[in-house]
């Protein structure tokens, strides 16, 4: 039996299939009688989903740089 | 820009033309500098991390090898270059995650128990996005920085030991930690009923 600690503990290697067999047994039986271990392994899921929001391609496209920047970076290649 | 394109692009870059320059430098400055504003809290250390990003990059296109396209090579430098500056922007001695981390009883019982989320119903996508990024700021840097590198600027475990210069499994564990301690700090605001 999987204590509700030790199933927080094994979520990441659970969901990246890298669970031995006997530890991926225990873990699927915890989900089956333990609501609250269900809740928090959706959560932690919909936690990697909303850090996809951040990346670029999902928001707004990324402004230019400034010119400034664009000048300065030109410049240091002048420089060499 | 189609594979040949790219190809005479990057020819154009390593006979040293100017105009070539000038395009690369307008056309990935803006997605570049979106990326080093994640690592990097203060203005001034993004844009010094985008310049070097692009010194570094103008020393190495002469090995630039047709295999890899011009946007994730730059992705890749650019993440370098801004590991680069954090690591001279740390803060000393670094704050546990502890605190941010679920606790739990005895038993093995959570102290706080677990329940649903609905965050499409409860935020739109541009709350959403900044409570996230909010969250992933208030973890400490050993571990934002993981979770930027893996789940955000999708680099795979082995890339993310390399930049970082730790084991594979190090970067497992402290990835499991940050995103516990993320869930922790979204829960609040995303718990059906909260
Ligand atoms: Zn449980």
């Amino acid at each position: 039996m999987l204590t509700c600690r030790e199933f927080a503990d094994f979520i990441m290697a659970y969901l990246d299939g890298d669970l031995p067999e006997a530890q991926r047994e225990a873990f699927q039986e915890h989900i089956g009688i333990c609501p609250p271990c269900v809740h928090y392994l959706d959560s932690y899921k919909e936690t990697i989903r909303l850090g996809c929001l951040c990346r670029d391609g999902e928001g707004p496209p990324p402004e230019d740089a400034p010119e400034a920047l664009v000048e300065a970076i030109l410049a240091a290649r002048r420089k060499g | 820009m189609s594979d040949a394109d790219e190809r005479a692009f990057v020819e154009a870059l390593q006979s040293g033309d100017d105009a070539a320059y000038e395009k690369l430098v307008r056309e990935h400055s803006g997605r570049m500098l979106a990326v080093a504003r994640r690592f990097l809290r203060e203005e001034d250390d993004a844009r010094d991390a985008v310049q070097e990003a692009f010194v570094s990059a103008f020393r190495a296109i002469g090995n630039f090898e047709g295999g890899a396209r011009i946007s994730t090579w730059l992705h890749r430098i650019v993440v370098n270059a801004a590991l680069m500056k954090l690591r001279t922007r740390r803060r000393k001695p670094e704050e546990s995650i502890d605190e941010l981390l679920p606790h739990w009883k005895d038993d093995g019982h959570p102290e706080a128990t677990p329940g649903p989320w609905s965050p499409e119903r409860l935020l739109d996508r541009d709350q959403l996005r900044s409570l996230v990024a909010g969250g992933i700021d208030r973890l400490p840097d050993s571990y934002r920085e993981v979770i930027l590198l893996r789940d955000i600027e999708e680099l795979d475990t082995a890339e993310a030991a390399e930049m970082l210069g730790i084991s594979t499994n190090a970067v497992k564990t402290r990835l499991h930690r940050a995103r516990q301690a993320l869930r922790e700090t979204l829960d609040p605001a995303l718990r059906e009923d909260a």
